[in-house]
């Protein structure tokens, strides 16, 4: 029963939070509704027993790459009214679709398939979460952890790469000329 | 104890709010970048729901992939955007038409 209050007030607060995203005039209320919206989430993780992806998403979601969101809004200088315009335009369409979408999958759920999957109920305190995903992520999903790794890496690279800047107004040092240099250019001996 | 219906519908209505909020914000970049979260994020339900009632990790271990693709595309696309953002001084998506797709 307490579950599932839990249960109702993540769940909840997630969706309302998920509306405020696509709903809010500023790109930082934006990101500020994402940001309680993954925390619901996490809640619900943590009600399915997920501890390890429930504190993953609040650790790496929350506290990075929000951030880097946040970060991005603030930097750019942003004409709020001409990208709100046209903000209806779309939303029969967008509603349209999205409303069959959702009346498709909830069907799905409801429809007795998942129903009979009956709950396993919860492990208590003798399954420790982290220690079991790592023993699978090292074993089972070892090619697929590396390839991960691989991509991290890649997007790391790119994102440098791709907004790194040479100011021409900047004083760079010389490295060769700072190694080739000898003393005689820069010691001078004077008769006293 | 929540059935796995009730967790289902809710991953569908964080990924049909995500689709929704793709087609309102058309113009702000950013924003779209957020839905793609919002959609993921409801997949990422739908992953761990099936992870607990089947009783197999391998659910939370592809959430562990999905979260890290995500944040990879999160951060080329911020920085696709903020080089963008500095060529052209504005990131409205009806400027980005260079390539005249």
């Amino acid at each position: 029963m307490l579950e599932l209050g839990f249960f109702y007030l993540f769940a909840g607060l997630a969706v309302v939070a998920a509306l405020g995203v696509i709903t809010a005039r500023n790109p930082v209320h934006s990101v500020m509704w994402l940001i309680f919206c993954f925390f619901n989430a996490a809640g619900l993780f943590f009600l399915l027993d997920a501890e390890f992806i429930g504190i993953l998403l609040i650790l790496v979601y929350v506290g990075a790459v929000m951030v880097l969101f946040m970060f991005v809004v603030m930097m750019l200088h942003v004409n709020l009214a001409a990208l709100r315009e046209g903000f209806l335009r779309y939303l029969p369409l967008g509603g349209a679709i999205a409303a069959a979408l959702l009346a498709e999958i909830v069907a799905a759920g409801f429809s007795g398939v998942f129903t009979r999957v009956p709950n396993p109920g919860h492990s208590g305190g003798q399954v420790n979460n982290t220690v079991e995903i790592g023993k699978v992520l090292y074993t089972k999903y070892l090619l697929g952890f590396e390839v991960a790794a691989v991509i991290l890496l890649v997007a790391l690279v790119g994102a440098v790469v791709l907004t790194i800047r040479k100011r021409k107004d900047a004083k760079y040092q010389n490295i060769a000329r700072q190694v080739a240099v000898k003393p005689s250019e820069r010691l001078r001996k004077v008769r006293m | 104890m929540v059935p796995l219906s009730y967790y289902l519908a809710v991953a569908a209505c964080l990924f049909s709010l995500g689709v929704v909020g793709l087609f309102l914000n058309r113009k702000n970049v950013i924003t779209m970048l957020m839905c793609i979260e919002l959609i993921l994020l409801g997949v990422n339900v739908n992953l761990a729901a099936f992870s607990h009632f089947l009783q197999n990790l391998g659910g939370q271990v592809f959430i562990f992939f999905v979260l890290t693709v995500a944040a990879s595309e999160v951060a080329v696309g911020l920085a696709i955007l903020v080089a963008f953002y500095r060529n052209r001084r504005s990131i409205e998506v009806e400027d980005i038409n260079t390539l005249q797709g």
